[in-house]
């Protein structure tokens, strides 16, 4: 018996080692072809999923490896300004002060995929979506409408049982680029806010509490009947959120989807002029399809690459993620850029110059 | 002869024993020196580094930095009093609360406890401490939170009509001083327990005894002759503790509600000066803003300094009183 359980136990042995050799080889194989990592970035978090996936198809398909660090839009701005990561990620554009600091001279903004910011809401026994003007959720978020059956709410949502409970604000306490896409609409479209709060990666709050990052202000959403929160368009669609139909210039109320923000972008791409350089806000787009609380994330490249063959793979990498990238971002909930904006943007990439050469 | 020359031999050898222990001193002497100079030298760059960031908020903003409550980033505002008040109340209630039970528990553990009980309670106290931060944060958000809004805020202010008193006043939402306390006062309680447990267990013997031979009962031997002669390690416990709370982040970001303004009611939302560094490094571009975090980080540095001198002036007293 034991004699037999010897054999076995060999026979498994061997043949766990042919495996491991088999397996070994190949491994072997796609490390030599790809070599270390070609390519270091740094930056924004929110775009951090569709980057990785990126970043992984597209070292599948070329072999160069990029190594993000999702630190954070400012850490990526800083970096980058220093020159110690190859480009950088934001989700905000940088200021002309901020621009003006970098190291390694014009940096050129990339617009890559788009993000919304939604509405989301705990209401027991409301199971329609709520729609709400611009007005309605600057007062919200001001603080000025308190209950939910206020005036300002109910007459957008006749039909609509309202309770007349407190309203409990949930906002970010870190700072974010979803807390600016958000502050930057409610800025644009209502003034009273503009002069109120303003608009920032992190404002003076008139009311609610703060929580940190999307899954604590939806944790704390979900746990507290009649609070309200703004979470982003992936994060809310991933978690089945109730979210609100919001009021567009055109008047329609439309509610958060790729699609919707897409069109955005494009109601926003029409007014743009030739030599944007896409440092531009599309909060409040025209178009009757558009969802107004949304914006690009970009990335951050310098134009003139000191090192050519870096230079090279960072050019290669966006004129990929513009054509091929695009596709697959309504899968993990990001809405793509507008197929002629895409064209546009890589025309802008084609100016990047390798120590003065093309 | 043979002897003779196993005697020099042996000499030789005990020569080359002494010389090799002088070296293996001095190495390890120097050695030693070396670590003992790295961590304060360390200590002293942290410092340097810190204040150097945090100067040009300093020179820009002054004292406004610690008595202004305006935090508005958007608008150049760097007030950070209730971040600083956030601190200083969720630290102070946690030890109001952890304080006790602590001792409570210490004493058990020292005087009461039989011996089969003493090592797994002791043990499981103790390991509150080896629970990571972020943990103890998550159960905040879902099981101390929602306990705290339907349960114990309702008991405040309606059972007991606390509502109308400003300590208790205010909607309970459920993120509050009040929850950040209690969080920060579980995980103070491990380093108070466990250094209260020591000191006591190394009261000596003749001490209980010369209280039991005077006719004291078990209650008035430990109050009387055990806790007094541990007094001063106890109060090292409770500095210790409090240190924990000063510098803890995540756990009470987690649940304070990050809203930065002064309110008296334990229910409101506050802020601390760890989470407002946490919150809003990673995102800060403007260089007034990072230095005005740095700033923050410098004041929380220079309290916990005080919070330390405090200790040993506390502790050194203690014994000195002790002893006269």
């Amino acid at each position: 018996m034991r004699a037999l359980n010897t054999i076995a136990l060999m026979l498994l042995a061997v043949a766990c080692a042919k495996d491991n050799s088999s397996n070994s080889t190949t491994a072997s194989s796609t490390a030599t072809s790809s070599g270390g990592v070609d390519l270091t970035g740094a930056g924004a978090t929110f775009p951090y999923p569709i980057y990785s996936k990126w970043f992984s198809d597209y070292a599948a398909q070329s072999g160069v490896k990029i190594n993000y660090q999702s630190i954070g839009s400012g850490g990526g701005i800083r970096q980058l300004s220093e020159e110690t990561v190859d480009f950088g990620a934001s989700d905000s554009p940088m200021s002309d002060e901020e621009m003006g600091k970098a190291k390694g001279g014009p940096i050129l903004h990339i617009p890559t995929v788009l993000g919304a910011d939604v509405v989301t809401y705990n209401l027991p026994g409301v199971t329609a979506p709520l729609k709400l003007t611009p007005e309605a959720i600057a007062g919200i978020f001001m603080g000025t409408i308190k209950k939910w059956n206020d005036n300002g709410i109910a007459s957008l949502n006749s039909g609509v049982k309202l309770p007349s409970s407190d309203i409990l604000v949930v906002h970010r306490s870190d700072g974010s680029g979803t807390t600016y896409i958000f502050t930057d609409y409610l800025s644009t479209a209502v003034p009273a806010w503009k002069t109120a709060v303003g608009k920032g990666k992190e404002v003076k709050w008139p009311v609610g509490i703060g929580a940190k990052g999307n899954e604590a202000v939806s944790g704390q959403v979900k746990q507290t009947p009649g609070a309200v929160g703004y979470v982003e368009l992936a994060y809310a669609k991933q978690n089945n959120l109730p979210i609100a139909a919001v009021r567009n210039q055109s008047g329609q109320y439309v509610a958060a989807s790729v699609a919707a923000v897409t069109a955005a972008a494009a109601g926003a791409a029409k007014a743009l002029p030739d030599n944007t350089d896409y440092r531009l806000s599309i909060v409040n787009a025209p178009g009757a399809e558009s969802y107004p609380i949304s914006s690009f994330t970009w990335l951050l490249v310098y134009q003139h690459q000191k090192d050519a063959a870096k230079g090279k793979k960072v050019v290669d990498f966006l004129n990929w993620a513009l054509t091929e990238g695009e596709k697959s971002a309504p899968s993990l909930d990001y809405a793509p850029l507008p197929s002629d904006m895409a064209a546009k943007v890589r025309a802008r990439v084609a100016t990047i110059d390798f120590n003065g050469a093309k | 002869m043979t002897s003779l020359s196993a005697q020099w031999l042996d000499r030789d050898r005990r020569r080359l024993i002494l010389e090799q222990s002088a070296i293996g001193d001095t190495v390890y002497g120097v050695l030693t020196t070396v670590c003992a100079l790295i961590v304060p030298a360390l200590v002293v760059a942290i410092a340097v580094a810190i204040f150097a960031a945090a100067w040009p908020a300093f020179s820009k903003l002054g004292l406004s930095i610690v008595t202004s409550s305006d935090w508005d980033v958007a608008n150049g505002h760097f007030g950070a009093a209730p971040a600083l008040f956030g601190t200083l109340v969720s630290s102070a209630i946690a030890l109001i609360i952890a304080t006790p039970l602590a001792i409570g528990v210490a004493i058990f553990l020292s005087e009461f406890s039989p011996s089969w009980l003493r090592q797994p309670v002791g043990f499981l106290v103790d390991l509150l401490a080896a629970i990571p931060s972020v943990v103890y944060g998550l159960w905040g958000i879902f099981v101390l939170i929602p306990l705290l809004r339907e349960y114990v805020m309702p008991f405040f202010r309606d059972t007991l009509h606390l509502g109308a008193t400003p300590l208790f006043s205010g909607p309970a939402y459920g993120p509050s001083m009040l929850a950040a306390g209690i969080i920060l006062a579980i995980m103070a309680l491990p380093y108070i327990s466990a250094v209260s447990r020591e000191v006591l267990m190394a009261v000596p013997r003749s001490q209980r005894e010369a209280a039991l031979a005077l006719g004291a009962t078990r209650w008035e031997m430990i109050r009387d002759a055990v806790v007094p002669y541990a007094r001063s390690g106890i109060i090292g416990g409770i500095m210790l503790g409090l240190g924990r709370a000063l510098g803890e982040t995540m756990a009470v970001t987690m649940v304070i509600g990050n809203r930065p303004e002064i309110s008296a009611s334990l229910l409101a939302p506050g802020y601390t000066m760890a989470s407002l560094i946490a919150n809003e490094f990673s995102e800060a571009t403007n260089d007034l803003h990072l230095s005005a975090l740095m700033a923050v980080g410098a004041v929380l540095f220079l309290i916990t300094l005080i919070v330390n001198a405090v200790a040993r002036w506390l502790v050194w007293s203690v014994s000195r009183n002790r002893a006269r």
